[in-house]
């Protein structure tokens, strides 16, 4: 069995809901969709069970009725295990993942800013990649967003 | 000035000592940094929300504009996440060529970043000598490509150029020029003793920060993480090919410098290997407009570290979402912890080690003559000729040097 078998199967039988949701897309290349109640502890286990001590990147998405987010996750630079958990549009929020990774902030904070994404527990700080200045609500990266600002 | 003593200063967005837009705000106490924030976002143009409306041919050009010392770099990452989706199998010389240019990138880069290295702790000699031997790798590139960045050399389904028969010897004889450069290099390097107190345990970085933080690239295997994406999750040719990642665990700028400088030798290995082994064969697969629904991470080892990708397609001939993480995004985390008890005047190299990203220059350029209202268009030869001959009128005069050289090619 690879690598990459072991983790589907390790994820399926752990939390039965991921069952038939764990795809293996090729070597290296693990692909799984989580519901959002249960991220966390899929999370936590990827991390603290599974050996996944890196995260690459984190992806916000806009599908149309909803949104989406996937963390990339790396162990120890070889196998990605991409989480992807859909959100509601109307109220979009995720727990941060600082906790396990302080790389995380800037990701999170972009997520933020671009699609509007908000995150549970991310600290107080600046604007990433936008101005201070930067109108309330507007988040370029959603599909209704046409290239120009609301300014106040 | 705060009652505790401290003193804010703002480094940036534009400030001499930064060679691109970011904001650093610096506490002090005295000449120590008692903390450093750092305001980034300045630079964002919006490519991935322009990839969305572009079809993918588009955004591979636009993509490679990304930046203009990795252009390749990012050509690469993406084109590769919209292969694996499209099931595109490119031919093996196709993989050959990338890697090729890949390799070239790194030498050009890495040697770039040793003359600002040089620079930003006041040794310019460091910077006019590896400044003018990537002219060397310079010239390759463009004569493999056109260009001097921004290549054009990737398409959907393999490259556009193939390499000719000239090419080969040409390649080689830079290869042994600048390997040569690179050892008096490292010798330097080695024994140098000014250049080494100023960079040993100046922006400290442990294995566990580097790790914590994500850092990537030689930033991290100076930190003793043995990671290169290369070896870890091979793209392109490099599942065939040999070379070793090279670590430091001095976790210092000097660890990073020594880093760079052996991965140079690593890189002339590469070159040479792929000119041994490339196939022969065609360069590129058809493939339709349309790409299928799907979606892929690529991943691809940049001078700078890690490029992410993530490309979603929704069978059309425009992605649905192409998501860019750069390696100085996962790096520029670190400086702040790097910056930690340093004094303010290690802040310009502490910044430089991690090799944050600015533009290259143009290859042709165009001068308007104000009171003529004439337009001269010069080559980039022209422009060399003129300044050496400028440089010979001020008393500099690489006569000796270039006669070696010219053996050379």
């Amino acid at each position: 069995m690879t690598d990459e078998e072991k983790i589907k199967q390790e994820l399926e039988n752990k939390f039965t809901y991921l069952k038939d949701a764990v795809i293996v897309k090729r070597k290296s290349r693990v692909f799984a969709a989580v519901p959002l109640e249960k991220f966390k502890h899929v999370f936590d286990y990827a991390v603290k069970n599974l050996g996944f001590d890196g995260l690459c990147a984190i992806t916000g998405l806009d599908l149309g009725e909803s949104l989406g987010v996937i963390y990339h996750l790396n162990r120890e630079g070889r196998l990605t295990l991409n989480l992807t958990v859909a959100l509601d549009k109307e109220h979009p929020q995720v727990a941060t993942v600082t906790d396990y990774f302080p790389g995380a902030d800037i990701y999170e904070r972009e997520m933020v800013d671009l699609l509007g994404i908000a995150v549970k527990g991310l600290a107080t700080g600046q604007h990433y990649p936008l101005p201070d200045n930067w109108p309330k609500n507007d988040h370029p990266l959603r599909k209704d967003w046409k290239g120009e600002a609301k300014h106040a | 000035m705060h009652d505790s003593g401290e003193v804010i200063i703002p480094i940036g967005p534009q400030h001499p000592a930064l060679k691109e837009p970011e904001c650093f705000l610096i506490s002090l106490r005295g000449e120590k940094i008692t903390a450093a924030s750092i305001k980034l976002g300045y630079n964002h143009r919006g490519i991935e929300k322009a990839c969305e409306s572009r079809t993918y041919i588009q955004d591979l050009y636009l993509i490679e504009r990304i930046c203009g010392i990795c252009s390749h770099s990012h050509s690469t990452c993406f084109v590769q996440a919209v292969e694996e989706i499209a099931g595109i199998e490119i031919p093996g010389r196709a993989k050959y060529i990338r890697t090729l240019i890949g390799e070239l990138e790194r030498i050009h880069s890495h040697l770039l970043w040793l003359g600002v290295a040089g620079h930003e702790i006041g040794f310019d000699t460091l910077l006019m000598y590896t400044w003018r031997d990537r002219e060397v790798v310079m010239d390759i590139l463009a004569s493999l490509t056109g260009n001097r960045v921004n290549y054009g050399i990737n398409t959907v389904g393999g490259v556009r150029r193939d390499i000719k028969p000239d090419h080969q010897e040409k390649i080689l004889k830079a290869m042994d020029l600048l390997e040569e450069r690179t050892k008096y290099y490292i010798e330097l390097g080695s024994s140098e003793s000014t250049l080494i107190k100023r960079l040993s345990k100046v922006g400290m970085l442990s294995r566990a920060d580097a790790k914590n933080l994500g850092a990537v690239g030689p930033t991290a295997r100076a930190s003793g993480i043995e990671r290169d994406v290369r070896k870890d999750d091979p793209y392109a040719a490099y599942a065939e090919l040999d070379f070793k990642v090279i670590t430091s665990d001095k976790c210092d700028v000097y660890g990073r410098t020594l880093v760079r400088l052996g991965e140079l030798m690593q890189s002339f290995s590469l070159v040479r290997q792929v000119m041994q082994k490339i196939p022969s064969g065609p360069i590129t697969v058809k493939t339709g407009r349309k790409i299928p629904s799907g979606e892929a991470v690529s991943r691809y080892e940049a001078p700078r570290g890690e490029d992410f990708h993530y490309v979603r397609a929704n069978g059309t001939e425009m992605p649905e979402r192409v998501k860019v993480r750069a390696p100085t995004l996962a790096n520029i985390q670190a400086v702040s912890k790097m910056l930690e008890d340093r004094y303010l005047a290690d802040l310009p190299i502490v910044i430089a080690a991690i090799d944050p990203c600015f533009s290259c220059t143009d290859r042709m350029v165009t001068l308007h003559d104000q009171t003529r209202h004439k337009k001269n268009t010069f080559a980039w030869e022209t422009i060399r000729r003129k300044s050496i001959s400028w440089y010979r009128q001020q008393g500099v005069d690489f006569k000796a040097l270039n006669k070696k050289m010219a053996k050379l090619f």
